[in-house]
């Protein structure tokens, strides 16, 4: 005996009409190819189970609302709903991208710690130790124009002010602190890099 | 043997939801109702 299907439409009909176990057969006939689809965009079954609810709901709604035309055929129209609701979550999550470790790609390519290793806090903080070793060696003058620019950050401008002299006497005297510091530098051999 | 080099598929067709996925469908299915007023659809959840 030829085992004959009863087609999508008229289940889609007899659900529309109130008989509910349509809609079981229907989604019994078509769950598998629905799931797998969307399990093939998102790769995570259990966002796959969601999304499958949601694409069920939204076909629900339509059909007792009798918002569903004929038009098309009943697989396609779910799949295009699956579809955009795949998209809308790539949209909800692209600004909080999700990645999973596979033997291609691993979450460390892309993920780094920017924080400074013991090693290199410890080689950093003997450079500045170095560094204000050689700043209190320069002479007065010179020194102090060159803590205002560097460490307090003040303009050429606000140093003249501050220690009475010109902008150009106030750059001079940072011109000879930094010549000054090359030559001790150069001399002692002191190497300041991390 | 020959070296497959294609990646697998993740299309599985033999996959399927849950079976809570499915029954809380049909569920909601039974309460959702419509009500028609006017021009406006109605939706209403039995509980």
């Amino acid at each position: 005996m030829a085992n004959v299907q009863t087609p999508d439409a008229l289940l889609v009909k007899q659900y529309v009409g109130g008989d509910e176990s349509a809609l079981s057969t229907l989604i019994d006939r078509h769950q598998s190819k629905i799931y797998g689809f969307i399990y093939s965009k998102i790769s995570d079954r259990d966002i796959t189970d969601d999304i499958f609810q949601d694409t069920f709901i939204k076909v629900i709604k339509t059909l007792k609302s009798n918002s569903y035309n004929e038009e098309g055929k009943f697989l396609p129209w779910v799949m295009r709903i699956a579809h955009n609701l795949i998209i809308d979550h790539f949209r909800r999550n692209k600004k909080m991208p999700m990645f999973r470790e596979t033997e291609e790609f691993s979450i460390f390519s892309i993920m780094t710690d920017n924080a400074m290793t013991i090693e290199n806090q410890l080689i950093t903080d003997q450079v500045e130790k170095d560094l204000r070793k050689i700043i209190e060696e320069l002479p007065h003058d010179q020194k102090e124009v060159l803590m205002m620019r560097i460490y307090q950050d003040l303009s050429f401008k606000e140093i003249s002010e501050l220690t009475g002299v010109s902008i150009n006497t106030a750059l001079g005297r940072m011109r000879y602190a930094l010549m000054n510091l090359r030559k001790v530098i150069e001399k002692h051999q002191i190497i300041l890099t991390n | 043997m020959a070296k497959i080099y294609s990646k697998k598929t993740l299309v599985n067709t033999a996959m399927k939801p849950k079976k809570e996925t499915v029954s809380f469908l049909l569920n909601y299915s039974k309460a959702l109702s419509f009500i028609k007023v006017g021009k406006m659809n109605i939706e209403t959840i039995a509980n």
